[in-house]
C-alpha cells in the first residue's frame, strides 16, 4: 500500500498546515485516473469541425451533400441545425458557437461533422464546401481600435474599458526630476496543457444531457449547453473528469468544445467525443492575450515616485469572451503594489481578428506588470538608487492606501516577502553596479562574454474575483458522513492539479475531527452543488473552503446534539479534540468522532448538509477610478539571476527566488508546488514562449516542437518562500496563491539581464535575437 | 488490410488484429492501457512513453506493426495501489503529482534511467527526464523522487 508519509511542524492541529500526501496521487502515478477521453460510452460518435481558413470573411454558401453523407451515415450540423440560442455566453454575448454570415478568425468553427469513427468524420469533410467572400482584417489592438472601415465588435472595437484614476498626473510629472517613458509589447501566451481539451456529451434522447470533460468552470459550460439546446438548466448535468491541467485555458473554451460536442449529441442522439488534437488545441483555442501598454512614470532625485500613467491596449482576439474581466484585472495591477499620489490608468480591450484570447494564470495582470516593474528599475537607476531599497521606499503597508484608493488594513506581508527574498538570494552581494556597454566590450575584448546579473520585482495579487466579477462569487459545499465514520463532500470549484481535493480534504479533516485519510471529494458534479461560480482568480481553496467550514459547523451541531443527549452533558459544553469528543469544562473525552457519527446515524439523525459562501463586499467605481477592487491581497517578491553572454545573447537562468505571502499555507507541500510550477511558466513567459501568427493571422507555431516549453534542462533552481501573514476572511487565514506564482518572474528576469548587461528590453520574451539586437542597438546608440 | 500483431505486453503474449498504418499508442489505448496517454502524437511531450524490449520510447511515433514479437510495458506493468514501484512510491512521497498527465510517461522514463544506472546523478536524472514535458510542476520534486527511488532500488532505504 501507499504509505501515508506527513511532516507535521503543528500539535494542535489535526491535518491543516500539514504536508499531508495528495489524495490523488495513488491513481495518478497507477495510470488509473481517468481523463476525458479515457471514458467510453456504448455506440458513441466522434466529432470533427470544419473551421474558417479566413481570418476574416463573408459566408456566401455552405453546400452539404447530404445525400452522401447520409449514405455514409454522417451526419452534418450547421448554425441552423441550433435548437437554442446560438450564443456561448461567457460576458458579452458576442462568441456564436458556429458562424453563420461572418467569420472572424482562422479556425472558427462552421460546420459539425459527426460520424461512428473519426476517421468517417474527417473524411466527410469533402462533402462539404463553403463559400466564402475574404474582407480586410486587423490584428493589432492599436490599429483596431476606432478602425475606419473595420468592424469586428460594435463601432469601435473596444469592447471593454476600465479606469484607475488618482490626484493630478499632469502636476505629477511636472514636480518630477526624471520621467521615463516607453512602449512595450508582450506575447501571446498558450497555456500548453499537456491534456488537450476534450469533452464527451451523453444525451438521454432529447429530453437531457449529461456533459463530461476537461474543464474548470462546470457552471459555464451548463449554461451553455442548456442554452445552446434550449433546455432547461436543470436537464443539463455536466462532471469534470481528471482534468490534465487548465492555467486558465479550461475556463471559457470548454463553453465551446462542451457545446459542440452536445449539439452533435443532440442531432444524432447518441453520445458524443470530441477531443481536440493538439495542432488544433493551438491554433483554435484561447491564449494570454497579447498586449500593447506605454507607460510612463515620474520620481523625484530624492527617490519621491511622483506620478504613473498607463494605457493598455489588451489584443483580444475575434470575440470579447472573457476580456471585460481579464481588463480589470490589468487595470487594478497596472501601478504596481505602491504608493502613488498621481495615477492614470486607461486600459481598453479591443477586437482584432486573432483566435479569441482569454484567461491564463495571472488573468491580465503579467501583462502590465512587466512594463510598470522594468521602469521602477529605470527609475532607480536614474537617480542611482538600489532598485530593491527603491522599491522598499514605496510599497504598501497595513494602512496604506493603493493607486485606487482602497485602504488596506490587514495581511500585507510585502515587506516581510522582500527582506526574506533578499536575504535568502544574498541580493546586497550579488548586486553589481550595472556596466556600460563600453565595459561589456571592453571585458569582451579580454575574453570575457559572460556576465551575471540580479533582478528584482515586488508584486501585489488582488484575491478572487474583485468587483468585476462579484456577481458570480458565491460557493456551495455538501457534506456527508458515513456511518463508517468517512465522510465525503462535494463542492462546485475543480481540480486540475493545483491540490484543491487535498487541501479542501485537509480542512473539512480539520473541520469534522476526522482522520485526512477518511475524506473524499466526490468528482464535481453539477447536480450535486448549486452553481459555485468559476474555479479561477485563484478563490478555490477560500471560497469553497469557506463554505465547507459552514456545512462542516453545522454538521458538528448536529452530532453535539445527538452526543449531548446520549451522555447528558451540555450540547455547548463540547468540543473535537484529536480525533475525540470531549467535555470542555472537564476535558473528558467522551467518544470518538467516528462513534459519534455512529451514534447519529443509528438514532436517525441528519447526516449531510449544505453549506454556502458569499464572497466579501466589494465596489469599484469606473467613473471615479477608483473602489475597493479586492477583497484580499496576496504579495510577492521575485528575485532572478542570470547569466548572459554579452556576444550572443543567451541568457541562462541560474536562479529563482519567489517569496509569497499566502495568508496561511493549509498544505506547504503543494503550496511549494504551485509556488514552482507557476514560477516556471512565468520563467516560460519572460524568456520563451511566444505564439507566432502568419501575416494571415494564423497561428504558425502549432505544436509542442516549435511551441517551445521549459524543460527539464531549462529549469533552475526555484527557493520557494513562504510568508504567513493571516488574512481574517479566510480559512485559517489563507489566501489565494494559484496566480501569483507566474506575474512577476519576467521583469525580475528583464531586470537581471539589464543587471548582467546594462541594456533593457521593451518586450518579451527574452529570446537571444532580442537580446542581441538590444546590445547591438546600445552600442549604436553610445557610438563605442 | 488488417494483420495480427504478436507481443507481449506486461507480461502476457496477445495477438491483436491491426491495421497495417496504425498507431502503438492508440493500439495500447485501444487494448485498454489507457496510462498510455496522448499529448501531442509527433514525439514531443513524452505522454505515450512505453518501454519497448526495455528501452524507454514514445508509442506515437511508432508503427504498431514495428513492435512485432516485441516487449513492451506500460505503467500498468510496472506497479499497482497495493503494490507501487518504488519509483510510483517516491512520486506519491515527493508530492510531485499535479495534474498527473505527464507522470505515467515520466515515470517510465525514470525507470529506463534506473535500470541501466542504480545510481545516476542529479544531471544524469534531468537528461533522462528531459523529453518529458510537465506543465504544472517545476520538475525539482521528480528529479528529488527519481533519485530517492533509486536510493530504495538499491536497497539503501
Ligand atoms: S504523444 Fe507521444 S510524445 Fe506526445
Ligand atoms: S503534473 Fe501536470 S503536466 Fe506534469
Amino acid at each position: 500500500m501507499f504509505l501515508v508519509k506527513e511532516f507535521s511542524s503543528e500539535v494542535d492541529s489535526m491535518a491543516v498546515g500539514k504536508r499531508l500526501k495528495r489524495k490523488d496521487a495513488d491513481t495518478k502515478v497507477t495510470g488509473e485516473a481517468p481523463y476525458a477521453y479515457d471514458m467510453s460510452f456504448a455506440d458513441e460518435q466522434y466529432l470533427a469541425v470544419i473551421r474558417s481558413p479566413y481570418a476574416h470573411a463573408r459566408i456566401v454558401n455552405i453546400a452539404i451533400d447530404y445525400k452522401i453523407l447520409e449514405s455514409l451515415g454522417v451526419v452534418a450540423g450547421t448554425a441552423k441545425d441550433i435548437p437554442g440560442k446560438n450564443i456561448l455566453h461567457v460576458i458579452l454575448d458576442d462568441w456564436p458557437l458556429l458562424a453563420e454570415k461572418v467569420v472572424r478568425h482562422v479556425g472558427e468553427p462552421v460546420v459539425i461533422l459527426v460520424a461512428a469513427s473519426l476517421h468517417l468524420a474527417e473524411e466527410a469533410r469533402k462533402y462539404v464546401s463553403i463559400e466564402y467572400i475574404e474582407i480586410p482584417a486587423v490584428f493589432d489592438p492599436v490599429e483596431a481600435k476606432d478602425h475606419p472601415t473595420i468592424q469586428i465588435f460594435e463601432e469601435n472595437n473596444v469592447c471593454s474599458y476600465w479606469q484607475q484614476k488618482n490626484g493630478d498626473v499632469e502636476k505629477g510629472f511636472a514636480e518630477s526630476d526624471i520621467v521615463i517613458e516607453n512602449e512595450y509589447r508582450t506575447p501571446a501566451q498558450e497555456h500548453a496543457y499537456i491534456e488537450t481539451q476534450g469533452c464527451i456529451a451523453v444525451p438521454q434522447g432529447h429530453d437531457s444531457m449529461t456533459v463530461y470533460g476537461s474543464m474548470q468552470c462546470p457552471f459555464y459550460v451548463q449554461r451553455c449547453v442548456a442554452e445552446i439546446l434550449g433546455m432547461e438548466w436543470s436537464k443539463v448535468n455536466i462532471i469534470q473528469t481528471t482534468t490534465g491541467g487548465a492555467f486558465g485555458g479550461k475556463e471559457d473554451v470548454p463553453n465551446q468544445v462542451g457545446s459542440l460536442a452536445a449539439l452533435g449529441a443532440w442531432l444524432v442522439r447518441k453520445p458524443v467525443k470530441f477531443l481536440l488534437t493538439r495542432e488544433e488545441d493551438i491554433e483554435t483555442t484561447s491564449k494570454r492575450h497579447p498586449a500593447v501598454i506605454r507607460y510612463k512614470t515620474g520620481v523625484t532625485k530624492q527617490g519621491e515616485l511622483k506620478a504613473i500613467k498607463v494605457e493598455v491596449f489588451l489584443n483580444t482576439g475575434a470575440y470579447a469572451t472573457l476580456a471585460p474581466a481579464v481588463l480589470y484585472r490589468a487595470a487594478m495591477h497596472a501601478a504596481g503594489p505602491y504608493r502613488c499620489g498621481n495615477v492614470d490608468v486607461q486600459a481598453y480591450a479591443v477586437t482584432t481578428n486573432l483566435v479569441p484570447f482569454g484567461a491564463f494564470r495571472g488573468f491580465g495582470s503579467p501583462q502590465v506588470i512587466f512594463p510598470g516593474e522594468e521602469q521602477m528599475d529605470r527609475a532607480a537607476e536614474s537617480i542611482g538608487m538600489d532598485p530593491s531599497d527603491f522599491r522598499e521606499l514605496h510599497i504598501l503597508k497595513v494602512g496604506d492606501k493603493t493607486t485606487f484608493g482602497q485602504v488596506i488594513d490587514q495581511s500585507v506581508g510585502l515587506e516581510q516577502t522582500l527582506h526574506k527574498a533578499r536575504e535568502q538570494s544574498g541580493w546586497y552581494k550579488k548586486r553589481k553596479p550595472t556596466p556600460t556597454i563600453a565595459q561589456v566590450l571592453e571585458e569582451q575584448k579580454k575574453g570575457k562574454y559572460r556576465r551575471k546579473g540580479i533582478g528584482i520585482s515586488t508584486i501585489f495579487y488582488g484575491c478572487f474575483l474583485g468587483a468585476a466579477g462579484k456577481l458570480m462569487s458565491r460557493s456551495g459545499a455538501y457534506v456527508q458522513v458515513e456511518p463508517d465514520g468517512s465522510v465525503r463532500f462535494a463542492v462546485g470549484t475543480t481540480e486540475m492539479g493545483q491540490g484543491m481535493i487535498t487541501v479542501l480534504s485537509q480542512i473539512v479533516a480539520e473541520e469534522l475531527g476526522i482522520e485526512y485519510e477518511k475524506v473524499y471529494m466526490t468528482p464535481v458534479d453539477t447536480s450535486r452543488v448549486p452553481d459555485s461560480g468559476p474555479t479561477v482568480a485563484s478563490r478555490a481553496t477560500i471560497m469553497s473552503g469557506r463554505a465547507l467550514q459552514d456545512a462542516c459547523k453545522q454538521l458538528r451541531t448536529l452530532i453535539y446534539d445527538k452526543v449531548a443527549l446520549k451522555y447528558e452533558v451540555d450540547a455547548t459544553d463540547i468540543e473535537i479534540k484529536e480525533f475525540q469528543i470531549q467535555e470542555i469544562t472537564t476535558q473528558k473525552k467522551l467518544l470518538s468522532v467516528s462513534d459519534a457519527i455512529k451514534l447519529v446515524y443509528q438514532e436517525r439523525g441528519q447526516i449531510a448538509v449544505a453549506g454556502w459562501d458569499v464572497a466579501p463586499p466589494t465596489h469599484y467605481d469606473n467613473e471615479k477610478g477608483q473602489g475597493d477592487a479586492y477583497s484580499a491581497y496576496a504579495w510577492c517578491t521575485n528575485i532572478v539571476e542570470v547569466e548572459v553572454d554579452s556576444q550572443i545573447g543567451t541568457v541562462d537562468i541560474l536562479n529563482i527566488w519567489a517569496a509569497h505571502d499566502v495568508g496561511k499555507a493549509i498544505n506547504p507541500q503543494t503550496l511549494e508546488g504551485q509556488i514552482e510550477g507557476g514560477s516556471l511558466q512565468g520563467l516560460g513567459y519572460g524568456r520563451y514562449e511566444e505564439i507566432i501568427f502568419t501575416p494571415e493571422g494564423r497561428v504558425l507555431s502549432n505544436n509542442l516542437g516549435t511551441y517551445l516549453i521549459p524543460t527539464t534542462k531549462e529549469t533552475p533552481k526555484i527557493h520557494s518562500i513562504i510568508v504567513e501573514d493571516p488574512w481574517s476572511g479566510g480559512p485559517y487565514g489563507a489566501k489565494g496563491i494559484g496566480e501569483q506564482p507566474l506575474m512577476g518572474i519576467a521583469p525580475a528576469l528583464t531586470n537581471a539581464i539589464a543587471n548582467a548587461v546594462g541594456v533593457r528590453l521593451n518586450t518579451i520574451p527574452a529570446t537571444p535575437e532580442r537580446v542581441w539586437a538590444a546590445i547591438q542597438e546600445k552600442i549604436e546608440e553610445e557610438k563605442v | 488490410m488488417s494483420q495480427i500483431l504478436h507481443v507481449t505486453i506486461n507480461g502476457t503474449s496477445k495477438e491483436i488484429a491491426i491495421e497495417p498504418d496504425e498507431i502503438l499508442l492508440d493500439i495500447l489505448r485501444r487494448e485498454g492501457y489507457k496510462g498510455v496517454k496522448r499529448g501531442c502524437k509527433e514525439g514531443t511531450c513524452g505522454t505515450c512513453t512505453i518501454l519497448l524490449n526495455d528501452k524507454a520510447v514514445k508509442s506515437c511515433i511508432l508503427l504498431a506493426a514495428q513492435t512485432e514479437n516485441c516487449s513492451i510495458i506500460t505503467i500498468e506493468g510496472i506497479g499497482t495501489r497495493d503494490n507501487p514501484h518504488p519509483i510510483q512510491q517516491a512520486f506519491v512521497d515527493e508530492g510531485v503529482v499535479q495534474c498527473g498527465f505527464c507522470i505515467p510517461g515520466m515515470i517510465l522514463s525514470a525507470k529506463n534511467l534506473l535500470d541501466n544506472n542504480p545510481s545516476p546523478t542529479k544531471d544524469e536524472v534531468k537528461m533522462a527526464l528531459d523529453g518529458n514535458l510537465c506543465r504544472c510542476t517545476g520538475y525539482s520534486g521528480q528529479i528529488k523522487a527519481v533519485l530517492a527511488a533509486a536510493a530504495v532500488m538499491r536497497g539503501e532505504k
